[in-house]
């Protein structure tokens, strides 16, 4: 299946930061962040079809998957 | 017509009353500073500090903001411009909420850092600075560390309050609280180039877009830091949504977030 893998901010340092990837059936969100080497606890924000989600959420084909940083400083 | 009043209508020029006249005023009258502003405006005059104001924000606008009282959580980045703009605004109460002093590395970005002030206490070089600045504003200082013990009685009476922290764990407290209370909550954030902003309306709960997946209690700022004009910028857009928020006026970012990237200058918009 297919999936469109948005990164923003600072993920996007060393990697593309829009691409659609070819993922088996079954892959979630936590597959395709360690696929891409984020460290989870670096995440933030995650967004399948703009809708925010958590990293156990498996994908379907076509889906556009948005990944942020987590920003906490002041 | 009382008699300052009187006295307030002959000195204005095209509607506009002189800090000179506004302090005459003050001393002539035994009033405060704020007290006097507050009748300038009641009469459909205009402090003349504030003639720039005029075309965007109306004399009733401007005793809105004369009337409110907001809590900024945090002077360091986010919250020393944020206190500066409150203050040049005219916001009547500003409480400033932090238990630090000033340290050298907050020098790069920290708008109430100076030479001068190292190892002063943060709130109360906020306190010296909103007083050069504008006189009519009252800076409440409290000299601690916001938390869920002490939130409800730090925020009480608070139009709006504005997240100037620098942790998430705070971050969380602190807009239970204002849910709590139900008080608008405009939050922001900063990492590197990075930052983001939205306001959480009594309606709204932000949290769960404040830690998502991340189980600490920083962010990315860990490894980007934070150079001096993504505070700038992102204070700026807290501003402007608290002083909205208070006129009641314009499109809050209320179940939205803006995100910017001041990289690749792109401003990116979700839905909550």
């Amino acid at each position: 299946m297919q999936v469109t893998v948005k990164l923003f901010a600072s993920f996007r340092t060393g990697r593309t930061p829009i691409e659609v990837c070819d993922y088996p059936v079954g892959t979630s969100v936590a597959d395709v962040v360690a696929e891409k080497g984020i460290p989870v606890a670096e995440i933030g924000i995650m967004l399948v079809n703009c809708r925010h989600v958590q990293l156990d959420r498996e994908l379907v084909d076509g889906d556009l998957l948005a990944i942020f940083p987590l920003l906490g400083g002041g | 017509m009382g008699q300052l009043d009187t006295y307030l209508t002959g000195v204005a020029i095209d509607g506009l009353i002189s800090v000179s006249s506004q302090l005459d005023a003050s001393l002539h009258f035994d009033l405060t500073f704020a007290e006097v502003e507050s009748t300038i405006l009641e009469l459909g005059l205009c402090p003349a500090r504030y003639q720039r104001n005029r075309q965007t924000i109306s004399c009733e606008g401007q005793l809105a903001l004369l009337r409110s009282s907001v809590a900024v959580i945090g002077c360091g980045g986010l919250g020393g411009y944020v206190i500066e703009e409150l203050a040049r605004l005219g916001i009547g109460t500003i409480t400033a909420i932090d238990p630090d002093v000033f340290e050298e590395h907050n020098l790069n970005r920290q708008l109430l850092a100076t030479h001068a002030n190292l190892g002063e206490y943060k709130v109360t070089a906020a306190a010296r600075r909103v007083s050069e600045i504008n006189p009519a504003v009252a800076l409440v200082a409290h000299r601690t560390a916001f938390g869920t013990g002490n939130g409800r009685e730090l925020l009480g009476g608070a139009t709006v309050v504005v997240d100037a922290l620098d942790n998430i764990t705070t971050r969380l407290e602190l807009a239970a609280v204002c849910r709590e209370l139900g008080i608008p909550l405009v939050h922001g954030a900063i990492a590197g180039w990075f930052g983001q902003v939205t306001t959480q309306l009594p309606v709204d709960d932000i949290s769960v877009y404040l830690s998502a997946a991340g189980v600490g209690a920083k962010g990315v700022e860990t490894k980007l830091g934070n150079p001096s004009f993504t505070p700038a910028v992102v204070a700026s857009l807290q501003v402007a949504e608290a002083c909205k928020v208070i006129l009641g006026q314009g499109a809050p970012i209320s179940g939205r977030m803006l995100l910017c990237n001041l990289f690749d200058m792109e401003f990116e918009e979700i839905r909550l």
